[in-house]
């Protein structure tokens, strides 16, 4: 099998595996007892922490809460935020947030919310002078994401935060970090950002865990009420062996990061020029440069994206695709509809988000089977003319 | 994940009569390219009976599923039995389709129906009154839809059909279609004042504001004087430059065609 949908999920590391094992066998105790026993998992939580501290650079490890996942973190930050600012109405976010940050928004709509959505240009790129012109005084907080899950695309988040204190140094920024973590630097404190999510699976860490900086600025009223774990904001018995799990993925995460900015990068550059160049109708759906260093996003011109999957399925490839057929929702892809992808590519866009497992041979393959997936997949469309008018003007 | 039959993996794996036939006898077409399905079917027909199908399809694996089965059903047919498949008939043919993708079977049942009138040359359904302008779908093929497989929630009918999948505004039309069709639609009698505010109202708050309240807008019922309806528009909607389109378009539609066909809607 070639897993190149990392952006997903990712497989554990076997030595987080390790570092979780003990607290899910011997070492069960709930670590806010008063015994010695419970001392090793209350230790347990007290280091992963700090590496999660260390890894988004945050100036104490009081600044870390320990949540389910990425969407937990997210509506912590969110709901927190406007639920302490109760008389500031206003948020911006951009049109390509994940669902789990806009189907928050949408629902704070309903209760009277007002939420600007800012747009992005064909290449998924951030239109700053129109977040600039939104920012106002009764803005609670801005919400932006650090690397889009579709994309790869990054946002400008010094440079955004600068905007925002600049205008209204009391509006809150959130960041959703989750396709960030791992793949580039995170440091909340020279991005100037007040509250940052991450989740734990994104980065060879289990489902079922994420984080969420918020800076000792900030105040936020808490989703989960009950007892005092994680100081009272995130009730609930801590999820030890993936606490330790995901402390031990942010540590491995930081050590490879120049592995993935350097040689995951080869290969998904290598992915990229191998398709685009041997398939005439595949297009590029996002920036050439200001991307993470694991994700592409292609193009098939008036082929769709669920047919293209199940055969690159069948030959053991795992993709996705922003095409409505695979979402069950009829609608494709908003991040690239917000980009103005042209409707010949939208249904066929294919994204491939390679990791540190991924090795050359696994590009070499795929990169040797596409044209023919493609060439076979073309031969079904109803739009021979336009495939052949594509083939001339690449050819 | 799909929970695709054998049968459909094995037709989109390997699909049969893929393109298409140079001197065909009927050509018939569904779907688009901007609504992510597209299929065209052509049909080589001798005395009768159907010869040769071919088809080429922009879709999903259930869409080439479809497609590739239905050719199959019909090659060597005569066309009176071909006329008689149905969207259920191809489904089944394919051993199922999940809820969801029911909609490929319509759609390979369509650009059939196309092909036969092209072929006895009838009048195409161009005048056909459109319900969801996402994906173009009529009146018509959502009653057909609705009569073929007893429809009975407008969920169904958007996984049948795909009207509705989009923005959902054609979802009170479609629940109207299917009121009609079960012929629960309320009898249109002259209706005392109060009964009017009442069902005014209702209207307002069940099907309108939820609407509204999508694109952050809102709505408020202010008075009713004879056949004139005015309402207060806030939120996102009062500073909406469509809002007098959507005022128009929209309510009055509603309301007029839930209520009275004379109403007249104002803004205040």
């Amino acid at each position: 099998m070639i897993y190149l949908d990392n952006n997903a999920t990712t497989k554990i590391d076997e030595r987080v595996l390790e570092e979780m094992l003990p607290y899910m066998k011997e070492e069960y105790a709930n670590p806010s007892s008063m015994y010695d026993f419970s001392r090793k998992a209350h230790n347990a939580i007290k280091e992963a922490r700090v590496k999660i501290k260390d890894f988004v650079n945050a100036s104490t490890e009081r600044e870390i809460i320990f949540t389910s996942c990425g969407s937990e973190s997210a509506n912590m930050a969110i709901k927190g935020v406007i639920g302490y600012n109760r008389s500031k109405r206003h948020i911006i976010t951009t049109k390509v947030e994940h669902p789990c940050v806009l189907n928050t928004y949408k629902e704070l709509e309903k209760q009277g919310y007002e939420v600007d959505y800012i747009g992005v240009n064909s290449s998924g790129e951030l239109n700053l002078d129109e977040l600039k012109s939104k920012i106002r005084k009764d803005t609670a907080l801005v919400s932006v994401m650090w690397a889009n899950n579709e994309t790869g695309v990054i946002f400008p988040i010094k440079e955004i935060s600068e905007i925002i204190k600049t205008r209204n140094p009391e509006t809150k920024f959130f960041v959703d970090g989750v396709q960030a973590a791992g793949k580039i630097p995170m440091d909340v404190q020279d991005n100037g950002i007040d509250l940052l999510g991450i989740s734990g699976h994104k980065f060879h860490a289990p489902k079922g865990i994420g984080a969420l900086y918020i800076n000792s600025k900030t105040s936020i009223l808490p989703l989960i009420t009950g007892g005092h774990q994680e100081r009272g904001l995130r009730a609930g018995t801590e999820n030890v062996p993936y606490i330790a799990g995901i402390g031990k993925a942010a540590e491995l995460a930081a050590d490879s990061l120049n592995y993935e900015l350097s040689e995951v990068k080869r290969l998904r550059d290598k992915l990229e020029t191998g398709i685009l160049s041997n398939v005439f109708n595949a297009r590029l759906n996002t920036s050439i440069t200001n991307r993470v260093p694991n994700t592409t996003n292609i193009g098939f011109e008036y082929i769709e994206g669920e047919l293209i999957l199940l055969h690159l399925s069948d030959l053991g490839i795992c993709a996705s695709s922003g095409s409505a057929c695979t979402s069950g929702s009829l609608e494709p892809s908003h991040v690239l509809r917000a980009m103005g992808t042209p409707f010949t590519s939208l249904h066929g866009s294919i994204r491939f988000s390679l990791s540190k497992y991924t090795t050359e041979a696994d590009i070499d393959f795929v990169i040797k089977h596409m044209p023919e997936v493609i060439y076979k997949l073309n031969k079904i469309s109803p739009f021979q003319k336009e495939l052949e008018h594509l083939k001339a003007c690449k050819g | 994940m799909w929970d695709y039959s054998e049968k459909v993996l094995d037709h989109y794996r390997n699909p049969r009569n893929v393109g298409s036939i140079e001197d065909a006898d009927a050509i018939g077409e569904a779907g688009s390219l901007a609504c992510g399905d597209s299929l065209k079917i052509y049909l080589k027909i001798e005395n009768g009976i159907v010869t040769d199908a071919k088809f080429q399809t922009f879709g999903c694996g259930s869409a080439v599923a479809s497609s590739s089965i239905l050719t199959e059903m019909i090659i060597g047919k005569p066309i009176e039995e071909v006329r008689k498949i149905t969207n259920k008939d191809i489904a089944e043919a394919l051993d199922g389709l999940p809820p969801e993708k029911m909609h490929c079977s319509v759609m390979g049942h369509e650009a059939l129906e196309d092909a036969l009138k092209n072929y006895f040359h009838e009048e195409a359904a161009s005048q056909e009154k459109i319900v969801c302008t996402c994906f173009n779908v009529s009146e018509k093929q959502i009653w057909d839809a609705i009569k073929e497989n007893g429809l009975k929630t407008v969920d169904e009918v958007t996984n049948y059909t795909k009207a509705g999948g989009a923005c959902g505004r054609c979802k009170g039309l479609i629940q109207d279609i299917i009121n009609t069709y079960y012929k629960k639609s309320e009898e249109e009698t002259k209706l005392t004042s109060t009964q009017m505010v009442l069902k005014v109202n209702k209207i307002i708050e069940t099907l309108i504001a939820p609407e509204l309240q999508k694109d952050g807008g809102g709505i408020e019922l202010i008075d009713i004087q004879g056949n004139k309806v005015m309402v207060k528009l806030y939120g996102r909607c009062s500073s909406c430059k469509n809002s007098l389109v959507t005022l128009k378009n929209f309510v009055e539609t509603m309301l007029k065609d839930k209520v009275s066909k004379d109403i007249e809607v104002i803004q205040v």
